[in-house]
């Protein structure tokens, strides 16, 4: 896994709550056997009508947008558990996903891909919904050592959480299957006298 | 200690447990797909790590396959590719597959309870969020990711954080013609998508407590719907009976002991939960959902709420079709959908069959019946309903996760609004443009009678 300690980007907006994981990758495109190449078709209905014309009006297609950085509306990734979106999500180029809330497995499956997703408060997310709206070029600063989200040019910022454990991961670039790998003794151990 | 459910089958597989960190969970039962596995298979094939406990994993193919022609190869070039990649995944690494045609083959989360591999007190996951179904048996049983995946290939275990815990109580008698799967939309309409979101949750009280382990198996299907990792029901005589005599059940003795095991595990009184919920059968109605994520439910002769000013509902009505104050009563519906994991079970066919006997379907409509599992195909046939349902104009297809998902070609039309027995209305869920209405097998089988939507209450004998 891909280390990450922090980055400064400007951000895409999409302000749409409960964005499920049907939305960030639809079924059809889940037939791929690897992981590679799911950011082609990330949020594709919503990026393009059923014609194959271009809607212009999403959020990914407008080019005033730009950015590593995905702000998006509350309870973000709910649904189906398809790794699928955190895969292109990634794959499209996003390391951050901000939102209020984020659903469980959604949540899971991005921090076992380096995809960090950060949980503010709703006033703040009120706040970087408004200022990015100003100024599309607003740049955010993840500072995932210090927990502290910060938008530049402002003195705005917060203070975010994640599990210690996952944030030693994500920092030096670890992931569960080492961990646990190097638990098999103890596993092996707890078998023998677990009945089940 | 006062424990709960929850607490009693979580503390008996804790392997170890970090310091200000997760804990290393011990994972019993590992049920996989063609979907979510090939990515797993490969990671531990490209780091050399062998797969720890193949015997404790059982393969099914479902979310890809056709629901006509089994027999035959299947056209569909990367659908091909994906089951074939299971088929020999499973075949390298001594992995039991239910493939295509194969008498156990059917949804990953019919088939396991069919089996009997689904026992009370059991850890079981899944790459597929609707994993909470088992916890219908009093089992912890919860969908992952395809990391996840493989690291229960490579460990059985899993690091995870103990979730909080929350209990929804429903007491008193349900009103006729009210099914499990609309308690379970009634909850979801009442907390919220989210409200789960962090915890396990515990179904208590009269309804649960009489109701079949299909039912039971609606109810935790859907847990994920709001929010919730898991759902559970204390296992009781009802849960041995349906356990007893399957094929992966213990047998004889073991059987007796494992019951006395399993008769200690319901939440001990005065175990406390981090949130709880109370409600009342009697103000439970048949559901449906008119939005597009199952908390925007309404009774079915209720209207759609007004002075909705948020512009995520605002652009869910719009995308719907639906206006705010509306009654869905007598709306057209040109497609019904009876299956998925949440209701294609025999006694969702049986209630079907019971209210569309001697009628037929109307004109308009097209009306799919996908079986869980050849299992539920056979006794359909067997049972004599499937007589009733070809004198009716409905069509009896092969068992798969069909046009729940849609991955397949089982695909309703850009536009048209499908009344769905399954487990999301999200957009395109069914199909790109595809609309859909959530409700009960009962209220699916009258829609495809009148061809509109009926306050089905006026309509039971």
């Amino acid at each position: 896994m891909k280390k990450f300690t922090t980055l400064q980007s400007s951000a895409v907006l999409l302000v749409n709550e409960n964005i499920d994981t049907d939305q960030i990758i639809p079924a059809r495109f889940l037939k791929a056997t690897d992981r590679e190449g799911f950011g082609m078709n990330l949020f594709r209905d919503w990026k393009f009508h059923k014609n194959g014309e271009i809607n212009e009006e999403f959020a990914l297609n407008d080019p005033s947008y730009s950015g590593s950085i995905l702000v998006a509306g509350n309870n973000f990734g709910c649904g189906s558990s398809r790794e699928h979106a955190a895969w292109a999500l990634s794959d499209y180029g996003f390391k951050v996903i901000v939102s209020s809330f984020f659903a469980d497995i959604f949540k899971g499956n991005a921090l076992n891909n380096g995809l960090l997703p950060v949980q503010v408060s709703e006033v703040f997310l009120k706040t970087l919904f408004q200022k990015i709206k100003d100024n599309p070029k607003t740049e955010i600063e993840i500072h995932l050592i210090n927990q502290n989200i910060s938008i530049k040019g402002t003195a705005l910022s917060e203070n975010f959480e994640i599990d210690p454990y996952k944030k030693t991961c994500l920092v030096n670039g670890y992931d569960d299957i080492d961990f646990l790998v190097a638990s098999i003794n103890k596993i092996e151990a707890f078998e023998t006298k677990h009945q089940y | 200690m006062k424990k709960t459910l929850f607490d009693k089958v979580w503390d008996a597989h804790v392997v170890d447990s970090i310091e200000n960190g997760p804990q290393v969970l011990y994972i019993d039962n590992h049920l996989i797909h063609e979907v979510t596995s090939p990515q797993a298979f490969k990671e531990l094939e490209d780091r050399g790590i062998p797969i720890l406990r193949p015997e404790q994993i059982v393969a099914t193919a479902d979310h890809n396959i056709p629901t006509t022609n089994q027999h035959e190869p299947i056209k569909d070039r990367l659908s091909r590719k994906q089951l074939d990649e299971l088929t020999s995944n499973c075949h390298k690494n001594g992995i039991t597959l239910y493939e295509l045609g194969h008498k156990n083959n059917g949804i990953v989360h019919v088939i396991a309870p069919e089996l009997g591999i689904t026992q009370p007190g059991k850890t079981i996951v899944c790459g597929d969020s609707h994993t909470s179904t088992h916890g219908a048996f009093g089992a912890i049983a919860f969908g992952i990711g395809t990391s996840q995946v493989a690291q229960v290939f490579a460990s059985q275990c899993l690091l995870l954080s103990k979730p909080k815990s929350l209990r929804v109580t429903v007491n008193g008698t349900l009103k006729k013609g009210v099914l499990p799967k609309d308690v379970i939309l009634y909850i979801i309409a009442k907390l919220g998508t989210n409200a789960g979101t962090g915890y396990f949750c515990e179904y208590a009280g009269d309804v649960f407590k009489n109701m079949s382990m299909e039912g039971r198996m609606t109810v935790c299907n859907m847990s994920i719907e709001m929010g919730a990792r898991g759902g559970m029901i204390a296992p009781d005589d009802i849960t041995f009976d349906y356990v007893k005599g399957r094929e992966f059940a213990p047998t004889g003795d073991e059987f007796d002991k494992k019951v006395a095991i399993w008769k200690t595990l319901p939440s001990d009184r005065g175990a406390t939960f981090n949130q709880e919920y109370h409600f009342e059968a009697a103000d439970i109605e048949p559901m449906i959902t008119y939005g597009t994520n199952p908390g925007m439910g309404i009774k079915i002769t209720g209207k759609i709420p007004e002075n909705i000013t948020d512009d995520s509902a605002k652009k869910s009505l719009a995308y719907m079709g639906f206006e705010q104050g509306e009654s869905l009563i007598n709306k057209p519906i040109n497609f019904v959908f009876i299956g998925s994991c949440t209701n294609s079970r025999i006694e969702d066919f049986r209630i079907a069959a019971g209210f569309i006997k001697g009628k037929k379907k109307a004109k308009n409509v097209t009306a799919w019946l996908v079986p869980g599992s050849k299992k539920v195909e056979s006794q359909i046939i067997s049972e004599g309903l499937k007589d009733i349902f070809d004198e009716a104009g409905f069509e009896l297809r092969q068992p798969g996760c069909s046009a729940c998902l849609a991955m397949n070609d089982d695909k309703i039309p850009q536009g048209e609004y499908c009344v769905s027995t399954s487990n999301r209305n999200f957009e395109g869920r069914q199909g790109q443009g595809s609309r859909t209405i959530l409700s009960s097998p009962l209220v699916a089988a009258a829609t495809a009678i009148e061809g509109k939507i009926i306050d089905i209450t006026k309509h039971l004998s």
